[in-house]
C-alpha cells in the first residue's frame, strides 16, 4: 500500500476520533461518537497492518487477540463504582507502552539520523520515555490508592519540593548525557537511569496528593497519557499519533482545570500535594460553629414522612454513596417518590466522587434518567424552592464554610447550597469531617437533620417507610 | 436538684411550664421534678399523668417554692391570690427562677426579685442566635399566637376564608393583611393561607420579603428605600417619611381587605400605631382586626386589651393570652424550650446546673445572678471571629505570593518567552519537525475547542474513550513488530499486547457506560 493511502487513512481516522470526542457533548450523540471512535481505530490499525507490517503476523495477531480478550473481560466485569481504578490502570498501560515503544525506537537502527535531526530525534525519544514512565508509575500508584490497597492520605516527605527539583535536574542532566553519548551503551545507560528517575517522580507526585484531589490526579494522568502518545508520535514522525496525543492531552488538561476550578484550587498546589494535612489545623475556625450537642438527629421513618410531604426533593450524592453502593436504593427511593408526585432531582458537584463525572455514571447505572440529573450550576439557584435536600455521603461539596468562613481551607470553593432550602437531611456514618479535614457547619444549621448510619441501609430503611 | 413547677396564678392563664413528656426528659438529665397539684389542668394534663412520668405532686405552692432548687414558670412573678404575697418574695437565696420576666418593662419586678439573692433567668432574654433557637420561647409562643390569631379572626368573621363556587352562588375568598412578618406574622400567613384566604403581608425589613413569598403570600412593597432591620433580628423605628408612605399603603389596603392581623412590635417600646381610626371607618362592615400588640398598647389605638370590641362595624380582637388559648400546644413547646435550656446548663447530666456566664446564651438569659441585676446583657456577638493561627500557612502561600505580581505583566512575559523559544526552535529545527509541530499545535487547539463542549455528566466516558484512543500508540509498536531484531520485535509485541487491552477495554467500557444513560 502506498504511503499516500496510509496517510489518507490516518487523516480519516483523526477526523473520526475528533467526531468521537465531539459526540460526547450530549447523551444522544455520545453512543454514535463511540462508534466513530471504534471505526477510527479500526481504520488506523488496518492501514498500519496492511501497509507497514511485513513480518511476525502470528505474534502480532496473537498479542492483539489476547490483549483484546483481557480488555473485554475487564470492561464487562468492572463495577461502576470501580471506574476510577479501571481508568487509572488503563492509563498506566498507555504509559508503559510509550516507554516500551521508546526503547524499541532507540534500539531500532533501520533509520539513521545525523546532526540536528539526530539531536531532536534523541530528545523526542527521551521525552517520550520520560512522560511514559511518569504516567506509568503515577497511574499504578493512583490505582493502588483508588482501590484502597494503600492509604488515601497524602504522604508528605520532608523537603518534597526540593526532592522534586533534584529529580528534575537529574532528568535534565541525563538528557544532556544521553544526547552527547559517544556510543549506544552509554546512551542506553543514561536512558535507563532517567527512566528510573521518572518512575520515582511519578510515584512521589501521586503519593503526595490526598483523597479529595484524586479527580484532579486521574484527569491529569489522562492528560499525561495523551502527551506520551504525542511524544511517541514525534519520535516516530507519525502525525496520527501526534494528533491523537494532542487531543487526549488537551482533554485531560481541560478536565484537570475544571476539577481544580470546582475546588477553587490552583493546579500547581494540587500537584505540590498535601491537601488533607496542613489545612486541618485551620479547621478549628469552622468548628466554632457548634458542637455535637447541636446536631439534630432524625430517624428513617420521619425522613420518609418528610419526603412524602415535600413537593420538591433534591438528592445530592457524594463519594459515600459510591462506597456504600447505595445508588440502586437511591434510584428506588427516587422512583417511589416520583410515583407519589414528588418532583425529585439530583444535583451533582463537579468533584463529587473520585473522578470527573463519577456520580453521573453511577446514577446512570442505577437507571436514573439523565434528564433529572443536574449540574451544580444548573440547580444551585433553585434551592430556595426545594422542600427537602438529601445529602448522601457528601461533605466538603455541601460545606457552607466555603462561603462563610473566610480563612477556611476550602474558602471560595463553589459548593451546593442545600441550606437555602427548607430542610436538609444529611446521611452520614459519623460526625467525622470530609477529606479536606474541615468541619461542616451545615450539620449544625437549624434546618438540618442528621440520619446516622451506612448510606445504603439508611436509604433502605427510608424506602420501607415510603 | 429538685425542679419545682408551681401552678400559674395569672387570671385565665392555662399554660404550665412542663408537660409529663418534658418532665421525663428533664429527669433523664438527673433532676427530680415536682409540680403543684393541678398545675397542668388548664393544659389538660392531670396530676396522674405527671405521676406516671415520675413527677412528684406537692399540695401547695408554698411547698414547691420552699423545697425546689429551680422554679420553672411561664408568667413573670406576681401577687399570689391565695398566699397573699408576691411570688418574688417566695424566691429565696440559691434558688433559680426560670420564667418570662420582660426585664425591659418590669424594672420594679427586677428590683424586687434581686432582693431575694436568688438567680433569675428570663426566657424572653435568650439571645436570638442559631444555637439558641431550640430554647427560643418567644418564637414558640409567637408561632402559636399567630396561628391562634387567624382562628380567632375566623370565629368572628362572618364568611368563608376560601373562595367557593357553589350551587347557591359564588363566594369570593377573604382577603387577609398581615402586618409584621416576624414569627407570629409568618405563622398567621401560613394559617390563613391554608384556610384558603388571599394573604398579603407587610414588613419594614426587606429581608422578610423572601420569607413571605416563600409562603405563597404577596409582599406589599413601598417605593421607598429604608432598611428597618434592627439589632438581633427585630425591627426598629422608621423615619417619618417612611411612616407616611406606609400609612398611605395601609389606607389603600383598608378599603380592600376583610381581615387585618397586626403583629408590629419594637422591643422595649409601646407598639407603633399602624391602623388608624380613619382606616377602621373605611373598612367593610363585618371585617375583623386582630391586634397581637394589644398588650403593648396596640397597633390600633381603639383595641382594648383582653377584649373583643366592635368599633365602626369592625370587630377588634385584643386578646393578649393567645398562646394560653392553645394551652396544651404552647405548654408542650415551652416545656421543650425549657428542657433545652436546662440541658445546656447541665453539661454532665448529673442534675447539677451551672449558670455559666461565659456561655453567650446563658449570659443573655440571666437577668439576676445571686441577687445582682445583670440586665441588660452585653450586645450579642453575631458570630465568633475565628483566631488566625500563625502556623496555618497553606502550601499554596508561595503560589499566592507569586500571584501578587501584576497579572497582565506576568502573562505578557510568559507569552514573550514562549514566543522567543518557539522562534529559536524554528531557527534550528528541520522542516519535518516543523510540520509535525504544526500538526501538534493545531490538534491541541482542536482538542481544546471540542472538549469544552463535552457535557460534564459524560466526563467519565470521556476519560475512558480518550484512554482507548490514546492507545493509538499501538501504531508505534506495529511499526516495530516486523523488525528483524529479536529484542525490538519482542518489545513491540509486548506493547501491542498491553495497548490492545486498552483499546478493547476502553471502548467496551465506554459503550457499556453510554448504554446506561437513558431518559
Amino acid at each position: 500500500m502506498s504511503e499516500g493511502i496510509i496517510t489518507m487513512a490516518y487523516l480519516g481516522a483523526s477526523i473520526l476520533f475528533i467526531l468521537a470526542l465531539s459526540g460526547l457533548s450530549n447523551q444522544e450523540t455520545a453512543r454514535r461518537g463511540n462508534y466513530f471512535g471504534m471505526s477510527g481505530m479500526a481504520i488506523a490499525l488496518l492501514a498500519t497492518i496492511i501497509g507497514i507490517v511485513t513480518a511476525n503476523y502470528i505474534l502480532m495477531i496473537a498479542c492483539i487477540a489476547i490483549g483484546g480478550l483481557i480488555g473485554l473481560v475487564l470492561a464487562k466485569k468492572v463495577e461502576m463504582t470501580q471506574m476510577p481504578e479501571l481508568v487509572a490502570i488503563l492509563h498506566s498501560l498507555v504509559g508503559l507502552a510509550a516507554v516500551v515503544v521508546g526503547f524499541g525506537t532507540f534500539l531500532d537502527h533501520s533509520v539513521v539520523f545525523s546532526g540536528v535531526e539526530k539531536t531532536i530525534h534523541n530528545v523526542e525519544i527521551y521525552i517520550g520515555i520520560l512522560i511514559g514512565a511518569l504516567t506509568f508509575s503515577g497511574s499504578v500508584l493512583a490505582y493502588l490508592k483508588l482501590s484502597a490497597r494503600i492509604g488515601g492520605k497524602p504522604l508528605l516527605l520532608p523537603g518534597r519540593h526540593f526532592l522534586n527539583l533534584i529529580l528534575l535536574l537529574g532528568a535534565i542532566s541525563y538528557l544532556v548525557q544521553f544526547v552527547n553519548a559517544a556510543n549506544d551503551a552509554q546512551a542506553l545507560n543514561a536512558l535507563l537511569v532517567m527512566t528510573a528517575i521518572s518512575l520515582l517522580f511519578g510515584i512521589h507526585m501521586v503519593l503526595a496528593i490526598g483523597g479529595a484531589d484524586m479527580p484532579v490526579v486521574v484527569s491529569m494522568l489522562n492528560s499525561y497519557s495523551g502527551w506520551a502518545a504525542a511524544a511517541t508520535g514525534f519520535m516516530l514522525s507519525n502525525d496520527l499519533l501526534i494528533v491523537i496525543g494532542a487531543l487526549v492531552g488537551s482533554s485531560g488538561a481541560i478536565l484537570s482545570y475544571i476539577m481544580c476550578r470546582a475546588m477553587n484550587r490552583k493546579f500547581l498546589s494540587v500537584i505540590a500535594g498535601g491537601f488533607g494535612t496542613t489545612s486541618s489545623k485551620g479547621a478549628g475556625a469552622a468548628a466554632s460553629a457548634g458542637s455535637d450537642a447541636d446536631v439534630q438527629a432524625i430517624d428513617a421513618e420521619s425522613v420518609a414522612h418528610m419526603l412524602l410531604a415535600a413537593k420538591k426533593v433534591m438528592i445530592l450524592p457524594g463519594y459515600g454513596m459510591a462506597v456504600a453502593q447505595a445508588q440502586h436504593s437511591v434510584f428506588e427511593m427516587s422512583r417511589k417518590l416520583r410515583e407519589a408526585g414528588v418532583d425529585v432531582r439530583f444535583g451533582i458537584h463537579p468533584v463529587a466522587g473520585r473522578m470527573p463525572g463519577h456520580m453521573n455514571v453511577l446514577l446512570a447505572e442505577a437507571r436514573v434518567p439523565y434528564d433529572i440529573v443536574f449540574e451544580m450550576e444548573e440547580i444551585n439557584e433553585d434551592f430556595p424552592n426545594v422542600d427537602v435536600s438529601i445529602v448522601i455521603g457528601a461533605n466538603d461539596i455541601v460545606n457552607p464554610a466555603a462561603q462563610e468562613v473566610p480563612d477556611s481551607p476550602i474558602a471560595g470553593m463553589p459548593v451546593l447550597e442545600p441550606w437555602l432550602g427548607k430542610t436538609t437531611v444529611v446521611l452520614k456514618r459519623s460526625m467525622a469531617s470530609g477529606y479536606a479535614g474541615v468541619d461542616n457547619p451545615l450539620f449544625y444549621k437549624e434546618n438540618t437533620r442528621m440520619l446516622f448510619g451506612d448510606a445504603k441501609s439508611s436509604i433502605d430503611e427510608v424506602l420501607k417507610n415510603l | 436538684m429538685l425542679i419545682g413547677i408551681p401552678k400559674e396564678i395569672h387570671a385565665g392563664e392555662k399554660r404550665v411550664a412542663t408537660t409529663p413528656e418534658a418532665a421525663e426528659k428533664i429527669r433523664a438529665l438527673g433532676f427530680e421534678v415536682a409540680i403543684e397539684t393541678g398545675a397542668g389542668v388548664g393544659a389538660n394534663f392531670t396530676d396522674d399523668t405527671y405521676r406516671e412520668a415520675g413527677v412528684r405532686v406537692f399540695d401547695t405552692a408554698r411547698e414547691i417554692w420552699e423545697k425546689a432548687d429551680i422554679i420553672l414558670k411561664v408568667r413573670p412573678p406576681e401577687t399570689h391570690p391565695e398566699l397573699c404575697m408576691d411570688e418574688a418574695e417566695l424566691l429565696h437565696k440559691h434558688q433559680i427562677l426560670i420564667s418570662f420576666i420582660q426585664p425591659a418593662t418590669n424594672t420594679e419586678l427586677l428590683e424586687h426579685l434581686s432582693q431575694s439573692g436568688g438567680t433569675v433567668l428570663a426566657m424572653d432574654s435568650i439571645p436570638r442566635i442559631s444555637r439558641a433557637q431550640k430554647m427560643d420561647a418567644l418564637s414558640s409562643m409567637a408561632n402559636i399566637a399567630g396561628y391562634r390569631a387567624v382562628v380567632e379572626a375566623a370565629q368572628h368573621f362572618g364568611r368563608f376564608f376560601t373562595g367557593q363556587i357553589t350551587a347557591a352562588g359564588k363566594v369570593p375568598p377573604a382577603k387577609v393583611l398581615v402586618i409584621g412578618g416576624g414569627v407570629a406574622g409568618l405563622a398567621a400567613i401560613g394559617a390563613a393561607k391554608s384556610m384558603g384566604a388571599i394573604v398579603r403581608a407587610f414588613d419594614t425589613r426587606p429581608e422578610v420579603k423572601e420569607q413571605v413569598e416563600s409562603m405563597d403570600a404577596e409582599f406589599l412593597m413601598l417605593d421607598f428605600e429604608e432598611d428597618g432591620s434592627g439589632e438581633g433580628g427585630y425591627a426598629k423605628t422608621m423615619s417619618e417619611e417612611f411612616i407616611r408612605k406606609e400609612m398611605e399603603l395601609f389606607a389603600n389596603q383598608a378599603m380592600e381587605v376583610d381581615i387585618v392581623i397586626t403583629t408590629a412590635l419594637i422591643p422595649g417600646k409601646p407598639a407603633p400605631e399602624l391602623w388608624t381610626e380613619a382606616m377602621l371607618e373605611t373598612m367593610k362592615d363585618g371585617s375583623v382586626v386582630v391586634d397581637l400588640a394589644a398588650e403593648m398598647g396596640g397597633n390600633c389605638k381603639l383595641t382594648e386589651a383582653d377584649k373583643v370590641v366592635v368599633k365602626h362595624g369592625v370587630t377588634l380582637i385584643g386578646y393578649t393570652d393567645l398562646p394560653s388559648r392553645l394551652a396544651a400546644q404552647s405548654s408542650q413547646l415551652y416545656a421543650t424550650n425549657l428542657f433545652h435550656l436546662l440541658s445546656d446548663m447541665t453539661p454532665d447530666k448529673e442534675g447539677q446546673v451551672q449558670v455559666d456566664m461565659e456561655d453567650e446564651v446563658i449570659r443573655g438569659a440571666t437577668v439576676i445572678k445571686e441577687g445582682e441585676i445583670t440586665w441588660p446583657p452585653p450586645a450579642p456577638r453575631l458570630y465568633a471571629v475565628p483566631q488566625k493561627k500563625e502556623d496555618t500557612a497553606l502550601p499554596t502561600s508561595a503560589g499566592k505570593a507569586a500571584d501578587s505580581a501584576p497579572g497582565g505583566l506576568k502573562s505578557l512575559l510568559l507569552l514573550m518567552t514562549t514566543g522567543l523559544l518557539l522562534l529559536g526552535l524554528g531557527a534550528v529545527a528541520p522542516a519535518e519537525f516543523m510540520s509535525h509541530f504544526t500538526v501538534f499545535v493545531l490538534s491541541c487547539f482542536i482538542g481544546y475547542m471540542v472538549i469544552w463542549n463535552v457535557s460534564p455528566s459524560l466526563h467519565t466516558p470521556l476519560m475512558s474513550v480518550t484512554n482507548a484512543i490514546s492507545s493509538i500508540i499501538i501504531i508505534g509498536a506495529l511499526l516495530q513488530i516486523s523488525s528483524p531484531d529479536g529484542l525490538t520485535s519482542f518489545l513491540a509485541a509486548f506493547a501491542i499486547l498491553i495497548t490492545s487491552i486498552n483499546i478493547v477495554g476502553g471502548f467496551a467500557v465506554t459503550q457499556r457506560m453510554l448504554a446506561m444513560f437513558r431518559k
